[in-house]
């Protein structure tokens, strides 16, 4: 007797407390919501202010009703992080895509020696049969002179992979920066469409 | 909070269920809100001292919290308070009796039940108080319901004189839905009217308040049975109909859409003759309730045939992926397929103290001095039982670590004949609960070490003003307390009290090996700020000199998680034995200077970095993406 998440789109954002993994989230829900969708945004966050894993949850569409994403559902996944993109590859639905930053955030447990950060996450997911792709946005940040664009770069990533178009997001996110002044507003379009071509560009090569 | 302008009526915004509750209580005109920080709870107080019109204040711990939401309802004025599920532990004293004396102003106590145990020491169901106290419980969904219930609660608390709890769980408390607001009306209190009788409760007067507390849960289930917060959705598939309540709900809605539901809102008392209604239209009943099976256990009492924890888990949350394979062994369906593959195998990642945090200094000595008996306590410092330090024995409650010490120094076992006590709390916890424990041991001429951590913040729930820091909930100025005078008038011997910097090992080291060894209370307090609040002053950052670096990983036993690896390697010692090295770098983008690393660097192979273009200093990662 059971139902299914069908009418909902899922969309798990990944990273590490601090990385603006939350925010970037309720961008995106912002950007769900102004289009008219129902939308719920939850965390598995945990004492995650401290360095530990992030990964919240959206999903939208007519009616939201649990708000987490069941494993195996998710449409997208986007990782700020290398090791955490691969840590939750079971989240995705058959055919869904990873977006990942190849940034590799190295916790003290790994350092300490008790644990190893895998070799090339980006081979694992490959291996696992999943769709991914993976782009710099760290360099592509610093490459734009500030590495807190990054949360605009990886926005910029998934905006070609959402069932509405890349400009309401982008409203949304420079609505943030409105008050802010008009030359952090062009920066972070100027993040946003770095992250979308680099996403393109990736995905060509790919193809 | 500074005051922000509320949205305006009608509007439909995003909001956490925290969130939601905040602007429920300004509306309600509710005169003043009462709190002490505990994740998943921190932001309903947070967010509605941010609201004009009323008074906020954090409150020492939980119980003065709601003491003083009692002194605001009995003067008729609304009141509101809220706390994490084992804050309400702390405040039930007041609350066992306060269910006597009943209210004038409606008074609501939030509870958020952090189910999942995402930042906290055990799971409680908190809808138990509601049995306990004889007081009802309302249970929200989502944060239009958390919204929309905490305006019910008040006029129930009205109607009845009864304090009322609004039961919630970290997947209400954080879940941020969609919320239609609506606007604040003016609640003006009477006064406080003296009537001995019913708020002085000693013996005779309390005696005579009892009968009518249990005529009020009758007149409360006759309530419940009626109440729009409890109502049956019919479903075309009648093998199972379901009782759910709060986020369990949406769970058992998104799992089987076809089944009918009878969703409680107002849970207790109980409405019997609703669920009897459900069961009539159904094969078989399942109840679905997060955590404890108090809805289950009273419809058995009541002789309903009704399934719950016989099939469900007892702990964590009851989402779509618990549901769903339960119920289709239930009616006896094939198990549906595992769509999602198992997790790759991949590194735990627990949460780290900060970089430069100041009980890293701490914890690196505590791990360097030997033979102690670690009492610890909640808060940022209970990460010490973690690598490298592994240098915290015990975590049980707040304020706990003073008693738990005294009590391993008294029942001294025959292994821990040479074994120093040392207790480990900080200012906000000694301040919650602890000076109590720390009195106690005192008077009863205990041995124990206590490292009272001084970081002027509730650092783990996001560095909240307290008694400790000298700022109100406005970042006000606020008196602050005197860490040394309090713990010397407490009956500490003043040559016992020592504030040390926790950066400066070398002493910190000494003054902890020599406190240990007196047969005394000793309190050591460490007094340099959170590196979160805004006392906190960074400093130039520090590098490694590849060349000079031996890898001998000292710097990393401090456990900054602005050290990295580079390189490792091994080495041969003289004696034959084989040592692992680790060659490091710092990462200076994230560096705040504060020299820890630099202390155990035999070679003097940490320096002052200097920069040689802006570029350099960033491109090595940092935190953000």
């Amino acid at each position: 007797m059971s139902g299914n998440q069908n009418h909902c789109t899922n969309i798990l954002v990944v990273g590490i407390g601090g990385q603006g993994v939350m925010t970037a989230t309720e961008i995106l829900a912002e950007a769900a919501i102004a289009l008219g969708h129902d939308a719920k945004k939850t965390e598995v966050a945990g004492m995650a202010q401290r360095g530990g894993v992030v990964s919240s949850h959206l999903r939208f569409g007519q009616r939201v009703l649990s708000p987490q994403i069941t494993p195996g559902t998710a449409d997208v996944l986007l990782g700020f992080e290398s090791a955490e993109a691969m840590r939750w590859q079971h989240m995705l639905k058959p055919g869904g895509i990873t977006l990942m930053n190849t940034a590799k955030l190295v916790p003290p447990v790994v350092e300490l020696g008790l644990f190893d950060y895998p070799e090339d996450p980006l081979a694992e997911i490959r291996k696992s049969g999943n769709k991914v792709v993976a782009f710099d946005a760290t360099w592509i940040a610093l490459d734009l002179g500030d590495i807190r664009l990054g949360n605009t770069v990886m926005l910029g990533a998934i905006a070609d992979h959402l069932p509405f178009g890349a400009e309401t997001l982008l409203d949304c996110v420079l609505k943030r920066f409105q008050r802010k002044g008009e030359k952090l507003v062009e920066l972070n379009r100027r993040a946003f469409e770095a992250g979308r071509a680099a996403v393109g560009q990736a995905e060509a090569a790919l193809a | 909070m500074a005051a922000v302008m509320p949205v305006p009526a009608a509007s439909r915004v995003l909001l956490s269920g925290n969130e939601a509750v905040a602007r429920a209580v300004w509306e309600a005109g509710v005169k003043v809100a009462a709190a002490y920080p505990g994740t998943p709870s921190t932001e309903m107080l947070e967010v509605i001292s941010s609201y004009p019109d009323l008074y906020a204040e954090w409150s020492v711990n939980e119980k003065v919290s709601l003491e003083v939401a009692i002194g605001a309802a009995y003067a008729g004025s609304r009141a509101f308070c809220c706390m994490k599920h084992v804050g309400m532990n702390v405040a039930s004293d007041a609350l066992m009796t306060l269910t006597l004396t009943g209210v004038i102003g409606g008074l609501v106590i939030a509870i958020a039940d952090d189910v999942g145990l995402s930042s906290s020491q055990n799971e409680q169901d908190s809808r138990y108080w509601g049995r306990f106290a004889h007081v009802p419980v309302l249970e929200p969904a989502d944060s239009q319901e958390a919204y929309a219930m905490t305006l019910d609660a008040y006029a129930l608390s009205e109607q009845f004189q009864v304090p009322v709890i609004l039961r919630m769980t970290t997947r209400i408390n954080h879940v941020k839905s969609l919320v239609t607001v609506g606007e604040r009306s003016v609640h003006v209190g009477a006064g406080f009217k003296k009537e001995p009788g019913r708020f002085v409760m000693v013996p005779g007067n309390a005696g005579k308040r009892i009968p009518l507390m249990f005529k009020r849960d009758g007149e409360l289930r006759a309530v419940a049975e009626t109440s729009e917060l409890n109502f049956i959705e019919e479903g075309a598939d009648k093998r199972v109909g379901f009782i759910a309540s709060g986020p369990a709900y949406m769970h058992v809605k998104e799992s089987f859409p076809n089944a009918p539901v009878l969703k409680l809102g107002f849970s207790w008392p109980v409405p019997f003759g609703k669920c009897r209604e459900l069961a009539a239209m159904v094969d078989q009943v399942v109840i679905v309730e997060e955590v404890e099976p108090l809805v289950e256990t009273e419809l058995k009492a009541q002789g309903l045939n009704v399934v719950g924890k016989e099939i469900l888990p007892l702990q964590g949350e009851l989402s779509p992926n618990v549901l769903k394979p339960v119920i289709a062994r239930l009616l006896g369906e094939p198990i549906p397929e595992r769509i999602a593959p198992a997790p790759l195998q991949i590194f735990p990642r627990p949460p780290t103290m900060c970089v430069a945090c100041p009980h890293l200094g701490v914890y690196y000595t505590l791990s360097q001095v030997r033979n102690l008996n670690i009492s610890g306590d909640i808060g940022c410092y209970t990460l010490g039982a973690g690598h490298p330090w592994n240098a915290l024995d015990t975590c049980i409650s707040m304020g706990a670590s003073m008693g738990v010490a005294h009590g391993m120094d008294k029942g001294r076992g025959e292994a821990d004949k040479d074994k120093r006590i040392v207790a480990v709390i900080g200012d906000s916890t000694f301040l919650h609960m602890g000076m109590q424990g720390l009195l106690d041991m005192v008077y009863n001429k205990g041995n124990v070490t206590v490292l009272l951590l001084d970081n002027r913040a509730v650092g783990m729930t996001g560095g909240q003003n307290n008694p400790g820091n000298g700022y109100g909930i406005h970042g006000e100025e606020a008196p602050r307390v005197d860490f040394a005078r309090l713990v010397s008038a407490l009956g500490v011997k003043d040559e016992r009290i020592h504030t040390v910097n926790p950066y400066e090992l070398p002493v910190l080291f000494k003054t902890i090996r020599d406190e240990v060894k007196v047969p005394d209370v000793s309190v050591i307090i460490t007094d340099q700020p959170c590196v979160l609040v805004k006392d906190y002053h960074k400093l130039k950052p520090f590098e490694v000199i590849d060349d000079k670096c031996t890898g001998c990983g000292n710097c990393i036993d401090v456990g900054c998680p602005a050290i990295h690896v580079t390189r490792r390697g091994k080495e041969v010692k003289a004696s034959g034995r084989e040592v692992d090295l680790a060659f490091v770098r710092i990462e200076t983008s994230v560096c705040t200077g504060c020299g820890l690393c630099v202390q155990p660097c035999a070679p003097k192979a940490i320096v002052h970095h200097v920069p040689t273009s802006p570029i350099q200093l960033v491109t090595t990662g940092g935190c953000a993406a």
